[in-house]
């Protein structure tokens, strides 16, 4: 049973890392007051990028990685593009986007031949000797390096947020676009700026699971992880640490199911299969009892933007 | 001497709308200069010029003597020249120190906030407010709030100075403090540029005043040379005149409210034990300060609020306390609620929506599967010219494009298209100009004189005393004192201040 929990824990970290980068990515756009729902679209398009740059061009996994950021934040143009530049409402926007992305990325998987070819992937890197520490080495010290990078990001981009000018000004655009407008801040910019940095740490969520986790592509292998990572910043009021927090927990509860499958238990398979959106409805029901309301919710998120002319 | 700022033939429209046609202003450093005018007569879309928020079609801009074409509020901030808007621009969740670090950005975060949290408290100093950098804008007084806005200005170094309508959200006690503070900028060197539609500020504390109407600049004027009469003669056109009001044998009572009590959202008990009755053919006045139940009494009896107890009765259905206010539409009571926007309009439909939506369940315009626009435009139109409502275009227009005072006439000709028996108005010429509220005035006249039982809550005394038959006055709850007319000034402020 030891055992059990240790090997369930070990893994907790990788399973948790795509929910905590696509949930960081879209608190850096929504906190700019776009609100942002592209995540699963995004990473499918940074999940087939990353694999492929990994099958056509070799080399290491975290040139992958790069280009799958990079790929995300091409397509995250389009959707800046809708909602920042046409004021298209963020919702269609988002959505279309999302639909868009999966029709995209199945077709160039398919017509790429880029279906069920493995690569090598990332190696964990054991922090000798704090790897050796029994039960806990295991869980924090054998990561790969995507894993132990999460936490300096974290760390970034919560102080820019809270502590930087630019931070300040892009929260500012999100709160109260005519307050920053009249700061002199040019608002479409930050907010197609915010989007399109998020957007890269989405398309990192999603090269992670395709070159890192299961080293493989497969059509639509995100499968539901970007819902979840946008209930995430609701869950985590939109900050930071709290995604990461809500993260591990979605990590954790993904990295049981197969286990409880493994060890013989017998429930249901799509039961489990739900599970990990079963938790996100109760985490939501949760928050929305005890909240009473989305505090922490950026002032103008989901507001175009025009300088207001005649009341 | 130069002109700090000086504006010529400025020209702006807004959608084929003409705002600005041919204005033109003019400022010297050390003066209070006023610009007056009825609302919708440009200034403020002249002082969103001279701030580089909007672009003018034609006209030139000049800073101390030099012609600009200012590129955005940025680059009017940069030449010294700094706005406080009537809606202040400030972010509610930053504190004191963030929002004016964010309108004077620094290279660093961390040495700009700490030099801004200096700056401010050596404004707040200066300027004798009491403003800690460290506090959420959200937590302050809307007169807080102006002081932020004031500092955030100075520390960008302003040296023109422009306030659109400074006073209107402020006490009496406030707008006093806040145009002395003013005198103290101009003597500092400042150019101090006052957007009011208020007479006796600028008679009182302007060294110029300019004004404005229909976009245009009518005349310069000295405040202590010209008398209120021209002064008013000039932002009106022509002087409005009282409504005539004839004295009227009252009828019997159409209204009794019986020892109410209401409790505010957070459960503070707003209204206590208030009782008063109104009869036919009278206006009932309700005076009082701000915040002592009137707001909570008037969703009461429109049915927007439940009351803990107590009755509301009304003549025909008998006791409404509980019922929803279509029951009590039905029953003759009309509403004009405080705010317009919020709770007497939908600011992003028609104005032929906005004025059949109170009739359409009678079936005038059609079944419940297929409504008859030509009817709802015909009777719109007809509502639009009978009640004089201005700049329609046509009243598929949005209502929110209505000005205010034509936005109020709007919700009264919709609330008196049904000859109502009982009138709620609440402060119903708040934020209008002089000629909008003769107009208002004069309906809530004419509905009385056919009449109706009209209930006026306003925080004006001027305007309570102007129309009201019989006075009550509400403290605490409570209606402490009545009075009937010719009611003496000072004793009614006597009873509002007596039981506070």
């Amino acid at each position: 049973m030891n055992d059990f929990f240790i090997n369930w824990l070990a893994n907790v970290p990788g399973t948790a890392a795509p929910y905590a980068f696509a949930a960081l990515g879209l608190i850096i756009s929504e906190r700019s007051g776009v609100l942002n729902l592209t995540a699963e679209g995004l990473m499918l398009v940074g999940a087939v990028a990353g694999l492929g740059a990994s099958l056509t061009m070799g080399g290491h996994p975290l040139i992958a990685l790069l280009v799958a950021m990079l790929a995300a934040s091409l397509m995250s143009l389009l959707f800046a593009g809708l909602v920042v530049i046409l004021r298209v409402n963020q919702v269609i926007a988002g959505l279309s986007v999302v639909f868009f992305c999966q029709g995209l990325t199945g077709l160039i998987g398919t017509l790429a031949n880029w279906q069920n070819h493995p690569i090598a992937g990332l190696k964990k890197i054991a922090i000798w000797p704090l790897s050796e520490i029994p039960v806990i080495g295991r869980i924090l010290f054998d990561q790969d390096l995507v894993v132990y990078l999460a936490i300096p990001i974290f760390f970034a981009v919560s102080f820019f947020l809270r502590r930087s000018m630019l931070g300040l000004k892009l929260r500012a655009v999100g709160e109260n676009p005519a307050a920053a407008d009249a700061a002199g801040l040019n608002v479409s910019l930050y907010r197609i700026g915010a989007i399109v940095a998020g957007s890269s740490l989405v398309g990192l969520a999603g090269g992670y699971i395709s070159v890192v986790s299961v080293k493989l592509w497969v059509t639509g292998m995100v499968g539901g992880r970007g819902w979840i990572a946008v209930a995430l910043v609701v869950f985590a009021r939109w900050a930071p640490w709290p995604a990461l927090a809500g993260a591990l927990l979605f990590g954790c509860i993904e990295g049981v199911v197969p286990r409880i499958a493994a060890a013989g238990i017998s429930v249901p398979q799509y039961l489990m299969l739900m599970t990990p959106y079963v938790a996100t409805i109760a985490v939501m029901m949760w928050v929305g009892a005890r909240n009473r309301g989305y505090q922490g919710e950026p002032g103008a998120l989901g507001q175009p933007h025009v300088r207001e002319e005649r009341r | 001497m130069t002109s700090a700022l000086e504006l010529t033939g400025i020209r702006k429209t807004f959608d084929g709308v003409v705002a600005l046609d041919g204005a033109v202003f003019s400022a010297i450093p050390g003066e209070v200069h006023a610009l007056l005018g009825e609302n919708g007569a440009g200034k403020s879309s002249l002082m969103n010029i001279a701030a580089g928020f909007y672009v003018p079609d034609a006209g030139t801009v000049a800073v101390n003597g030099e012609t600009v074409a200012l590129s955005g509020p940025a680059d009017a901030r940069g030449r010294g020249i700094g706005m406080v808007h009537q809606h202040f621009k400030l972010v509610k969740p930053f504190t004191v120190a963030e929002n004016i670090l964010l309108a004077n950005p620094r290279p660093s975060f961390r040495s700009g906030i700490q030099d801004i949290r200096q700056n401010v408290r050596k404004q707040a100093d200066q300027l004798g407010f009491d403003i800690d950098p460290e506090r959420r804008v959200g937590d302050l007084s809307v007169a807080e709030q102006q002081q932020v806005e004031i500092i955030k200005v100075l520390i960008g170094g302003a040296r023109i100075l422009i306030l659109d309508e400074p006073t209107a959200v402020l006490t009496d006690v406030e707008a006093e403090r806040l145009l002395q503070i003013v005198r103290r900028l101009a003597d500092s060197g400042v150019a101090v540029v006052l957007v009011t539609h208020k007479l006796h500020e600028v008679k009182r504390h302007a060294d110029a005043v300019t004004i404005m109407r229909g976009g245009r600049t009518v005349a310069t004027a000295d405040p202590h040379v010209a008398s209120a009469a021209e002064l008013t003669e000039l932002t009106v056109g022509q002087t409005a005149p009282l409504p005539a009001r004839a004295e009227r044998p009252r009828g019997t009572t159409l209204l009794n409210v019986g020892a109410l009590y209401c409790a505010r959202g957070d459960g503070q008990v707003m209204v206590a034990d208030a009782s008063f009755f109104v009869r036919a053919g009278e206006i009932y006045g309700l005076a009082g300060v701000s915040g002592n139940g009137q707001a909570e009494l008037a969703e009461a009896l429109i049915g927007a609020r439940q009351p803990l107890s107590g009755e509301i009765w009304l003549e025909g259905p008998g006791d409404i306390g509980t019922l929803p206010p279509a029951v009590r539409r039905e029953a003759g009571l009309a509403a004009i609620p405080a705010d317009r926007y919020a709770f007497a309009l939908a600011g992003s439909l028609s104005i032929a929506d906005n004025f059949t939506v109170a009739t359409i369940q009678s079936g005038r315009y059609g079944t419940p599967w297929l409504i008859d626009r030509t009817a709802m435009r015909r009777d719109a139109l007809e509502a639009v010219a009978a009640y004089d409502v201005q700049g329609v275009r046509g009243v598929g227009q949005k209502a929110a494009l209505l000005s205010g005072g034509n936005a109020q006439k709007l919700v009264i000709a919709r609330e008196f298209s049904r000859q109502p028996t009982v009138i709620v108005a609440h402060s119903p010429s708040r934020g209008l100009d002089v000629r909008a509220c003769a107009a208002v005035h004069e309906r809530l006249l004419a509905a009385r004189d056919r009449g109706a039982a009209v209930v006026l809550i306003s925080e004006d005394l001027d305007e309570i005393l102007a129309l009201s038959d019989r006075i009550g006055v509400m403290t605490r709850g409570r209606i402490v004192a009545e009075f009937d007319r010719p009611a003496d000034r000072q004793e009614i402020g006597r009873a509002m201040v007596d039981h506070a």
